[in-house]
């Protein structure tokens, strides 16, 4: 049967429009248009894909696709590292369809795009309150990438070749940190960590910072849930050698422990997807990045900045995109960074987001998530044969659970939980890191109930005390 | 004339009052508490935050109030015409967010067991197959952000294939023509090329002779959309591709305006090495005002074992997707996971309500619309078409206004922003460098034609306007949620305000200054 009407998102292919328009440019066919692609490269076929599908029939096969998942909402589930499940209010994931903000771009027309611009700026200043620094971007991709940009901005702070991480460091993150770095032909060395608490080894650090040094990273939370405590003596070690000190959060957590600002870190890098935004399977997240008001260090940031200004006439204040020449569609080669595309609607839902808390709703949802966390250390760490957690240190969030003594591996332990009592537990670390054996990380949020911790001490119970 | 909204809408610091809360959280169990007693207390001194975070207080219905004011003081896709070059603001399907929404993605962790994932792993492995098909290429990696991460990693791969070959100290430059896009260079720089810049020749496309000048065995690749960014077709493309792999480098396609091609030629078969491709463009879905987007890339076969990890793969015995970390020669990760699986998402229902035939119609009209304009526009006093006159364009067009500037002093930023004032968003303006005065006009093939014929009708009022009161124009915009701004203010180091906190800071010194 013949097309008898345009495809929903192309209008003009209505017969009469397209002859119409065809006649007025001069041409007879379509295909005068690409009468400059020479012959030999033409595709002379149709592109192998799917028949196109109506609204209906894609909505029917996505939703059957999707129906193939199971989701954290259809079982328990303890998994973090990276990650983390809480709850988006409503509100926030309502702002995000409105269509003006969803459907706009980079704000290259500040005159019409106030809305974006004011959120931006509210963004950034939420970050850096959260913080305790002077300036933040209007975000990066994700954690990861954040990394590797904050220290290559150290590199080009301070022209240096070393950068000291923790060893127990995300191990996504270090990937992803060495190929950003690749290409300066760094050194990434790894710190110690004392073996009953987790924390840096300060004598360890003393040894491998020195004056080749660019910065010195940490994590708090670590990746594995601690919390390093010993940072005045990490940022004096670090301001020493004069080196750069950057510090990655978990911003839910900022609420009750110390801002990195205030402990004089540098540059405070972090995951923002906690702040509202889904899991998404890994993706889009929200890369945080913020620095201390030094004119150096501002000039150094890649990413998009929002500024607060004026009208030409100056009668009233507005909002647009500041120190572009930074950036690499005015500097071209010599740009701080190639990134355009940010995530500024994940920034927007966590301005949202932050703005629902507020302070009190902050440090209430780190009490929660920690007093939570700490039941659930406590139910599990009674097991016999398991540790819960690992080190000594406080833990905020995520912990460590060794199975060692249990003798059995974590990879089966976990899968009997997921097939007999329809439970996911935490990530599987023992090939991240041997030397910790059988362990794995946990995840506890606002979003675990107690009925859940309980629910999954009681199929841990069951699971091991069964013989194999 | 159309009328933005103006709230005059306080920053959100100004809002609320003390004790005001927009969200409560689930309480803990009193024997839970009891239990674990106060948490805060046992943190250690050294790390317990001393005072809170100042962020304002606000009941759930400020909050809402305050961000639907500000969405209605921006202007989307939705809210008209966006004609900005080389960012392809096309429609954006309203099916696609809603089935991204959905709790089989929105709430499914990146670290789950394969097999309670199998429903997402089949959508990006069928989208990465898809992918390569409309690119020509052998192998698909979803996992960068953003075309500019792509572009990261496309020349990352490069270095590692150079590297691979003992070539890696000797390939050291990365050639761009003058009109690439600013990332080029930038990710190229990155990745610790030094750039070289190839001039366009009076068609616009890149001068041969001089790309011949510029290899050497120094070279490590061409980096080159096509269609350029002044919309012509590089009808040269394989002879370029030939002088680029006879000196040993390889060539990078920017995809960012795949859009014009689809179906009708495949970058690689124009010879491309690695190609990456801008999701938020050519498969529509939202920007959402400067990202999130995702810029997967498509490389031939030589380069696929430098992929990152992990990729998406299919195993036909076991009937099952899996997530495949089995790449020694990787070179490691771009980023956390495996990309921006809700806008990929998006893309897959995208291509399904396309079809083949549906992705080449689009192709055809972006480029049919973008002729039409450039018809109609070269009829308009003060504006020029530069460069290779009566070749069609492709999706996108680049005009001049040097005339109309040196007859009038109303410069390309003075007809952007009165457009602005006409309810339609500006074309891109002082892109690409080769064109003084350039206004780079994307249409997109989801307008009307009756919108295009409004846009055309509009640029010749802004014309007459030019050209019999020069100061109106000058001025504009008036209709917009505020009047032309300071940017120079924003970015100078005494006035520069990057966040309240620093705005406030400065007005304490002012203040204290005032005082001496």
């Amino acid at each position: 049967m013949p097309k008898t009407h345009a495809h929903p998102y192309i209008p003009n292919t209505t017969p009469e429009t397209k002859r119409g328009m065809m006649q007025q440019i001069g041409i007879k066919a379509i295909d005068e248009l690409y009468s400059d692609v020479p012959q030999k490269l033409r595709l002379k076929r149709k592109l192998n894909l799917p028949k196109a599908m109506s609204e209906q029939e894609v909505k029917k096969h996505v939703e059957a696709l999707l129906s193939k998942n199971t989701s954290t909402r259809d079982m328990p589930t303890f998994l973090g590292a990276g990650c983390w499940p809480h709850y988006v209010p409503a509100a926030v994931d309502n702002i995000m369809q409105r269509s003006e903000l969803l459907t706009s771009y980079t704000p290259y027309q500040p005159e019409i795009s106030q809305g974006m611009l004011q959120a931006l700026f509210e963004y950034q200043s939420m970050i850096c309150e959260l913080t305790a620094m002077d300036a933040a971007n209007s975000s990066m991709y994700d954690w990861a990438s954040a990394l590797g940009e904050a220290v290559r901005m150290a590199v080009r702070v301070n022209n240096r070749t070393e950068a000291i991480v923790p060893k127990l460091i995300h191990p996504e993150r270090l990937a992803t940190l060495q190929t950003y770095v690749e290409p300066l032909k760094m050194h990434i060395r790894k710190a110690e960590y004392n073996r009953e608490t987790g924390l840096i080894n300060i004598e360890n650090l003393k040894q491998l910072v020195s004056n080749k040094t660019a910065a010195v990273y940490i994590e708090n939370p670590s990746y594995l849930g601690f919390i390093e405590s010993q940072v005045n003596e990490i940022a004096e070690i670090t301001h020493d050698r004069r080196a750069l000190f950057i510090v990655g959060v978990d911003p839910t957590s900022l609420g009750i422990l110390k801002p990195p600002g205030d402990y004089d870190a540098d540059i405070a890098i972090g995951e923002g997807q906690p702040l509202g935004n889904h899991l998404n399977y890994g993706g889009p997240l929200l890369g945080l990045f913020a620095c201390k008001g030094e004119t150096e260090l501002i000039r150094q940031m890649p990413g998009r900045v929002i500024g607060m200004t004026t009208t030409l006439k100056g009668d009233k204040t507005g909002f647009c995109m500041a120190l572009q020449t930074r950036e690499q569609h005015i500097r071209r080669e010599r740009a701080t960074s190639n990134i355009c595309t940010n995530e500024a609607l994940c920034a927007v839902a966590s301005t949202v987001y932050l703005a629902l808390l507020g302070p009190d709703g902050l440090r209430e949802l780190g009490e929660t998530i920690m007093t939570r966390s700490q039941y659930a250390m406590h139910k599990l760490n009674q097991m016999a044969g398991v540790k819960a957690p690992l080190f000594s240190s406080a833990h905020f969030k995520e912990f460590t659970v060794n199975f060692d003594k249990t003798g059995k591996k974590v990879h089966t332990i976990h899968e009997a939980l997921l097939k007999q009592h329809k439970i996911h537990g935490g990530k599987d670390i023992s090939k991240e890191f041997p030397e910790l054996g059988q362990t794995s990380l946990y995840c506890i949020t606002e979003t675990h109930s107690r009925n859940e911790i309980d629910r999954l001490a009681k199929s841990l119970k069951a699971v091991l005390g069964r013989k194999r | 004339m159309y009328r933005q909204a103006q709230w005059n809408e306080p920053v959100i610091f100004k809002l609320g009052g003390k004790g005001r809360r927009g969200c409560t959280l689930p309480t803990v169990d009193d024997d839970v508490g009891k239990l674990v007693g106060n948490v805060a207390d046992t943190l250690p001194k050294s790390i317990r935050r001393s005072q809170r975070p100042r962020l304002p207080e606000l009941s759930e219905v400020e909050v809402v109030r305050h961000f639907t004011r500000l969405s209605q003081m921006n202007y989307g896709v939705d809210s008209g015409f966006y004609p900005l070059g080389s960012c392809t603001m096309k429609y954006n399907p309203k099916i696609n967010d809603l089935l991204a929404g959905a709790t089989g993605l929105s709430e499914l962790h990146p670290d789950q067991s394969e097999e309670t994932v199998q429903g997402i792993l089949e959508i990006l492995y069928t989208l990465s197959q898809w992918l390569a098909e409309i690119t020509g290429t052998d192998e698909v990696c979803l996992q960068p952000s953003a075309g500019a991460h792509g572009e990261l990693l496309g020349a990352l791969l490069m270095r590692a294939c150079h590297k691979r070959n003992g070539d890696s100290d000797k390939r050291t430059e990365l050639i761009v023509p003058d009109s690439a896009h600013g990332t080029n260079p930038a990710s190229g720089t990155m990745a610790g090329f030094k750039i070289v810049v190839v001039p366009s020749n009076s068609n616009g496309t890149v001068d041969l002779k001089a790309l011949k000048a510029a290899v050497s065995e120094k070279t490590a690749g061409l980096m080159l959309t096509n269609p350029n960014t002044l919309g012509i077709f590089e009808e040269d493309i394989a002879e370029i591709a030939d002088i680029i792999h006879e000196a040993g480098g390889l060539l990078y396609y920017d995809g960012a305006n795949l859009n014009a091609i689809m179906g009708k030629t495949r970058p690689g078969d124009m010879g491309y090495d690695v190609v990456h491709i801008n999701i938020h463009k050519t498969f529509g879905t939202p920007h959402g005002g400067g990202g999130p987007g995702a810029g997967p890339i498509g490389v031939c076969k030589e380069l696929a074992k430098f992929l990152p990890v992990p990729q998406i793969a299919y195993d036909t015995k076991r009937k099952r997707y899996h997530l495949d970390y089995n790449r020694p020669e990787s070179v490691g990760k771009v980023r956390g996971f495996y990309g921006s699986v809700a806008v990929l998402l998006r893309a897959f229902a995208y291509i399904l309500s396309m079809g083949a035939e549906g992705l080449e119609e689009a192709a055809e009209i972006s480029v049919l619309n973008a002729n039409y304009l450039v018809k109609k526009l070269s009829e308009i006093r003060g504006f020029e078409l530069p460069y290779a006159k009566g070749r069609p364009r492709k999706h996108e067009c680049v005009f001049s206004v040097k005339p109309m500037s040196k007859e009038t002093g109303v410069r390309a930023a003075d007809v952007a922003k009165r457009l602005l004032d006409y309810g339609l968003h500006s074309p891109t303006t002082y892109f690409p460098l080769v064109v003084e005065e350039a206004l780079m006009i994307e249409p997109t093939e989801s307008i009307e034609k009756e919108e295009l014929d409004r846009f055309v009708e509009a640029l010749r009022q802004i014309s007459d306007e030019a050209y019999s009161d020069p100061n109106l124009v000058k001025n504009a915009p008036y209709n917009a949620a505020i009047t032309r701004l300071d940017e120079v203010k924003a970015s100078h180091p005494k006035t520069m305000a990057l966040s309240w906190r620093m705005h406030q800071n400065r007005n304490v010194i002012k203040a204290a200054a005032s005082k001496v």
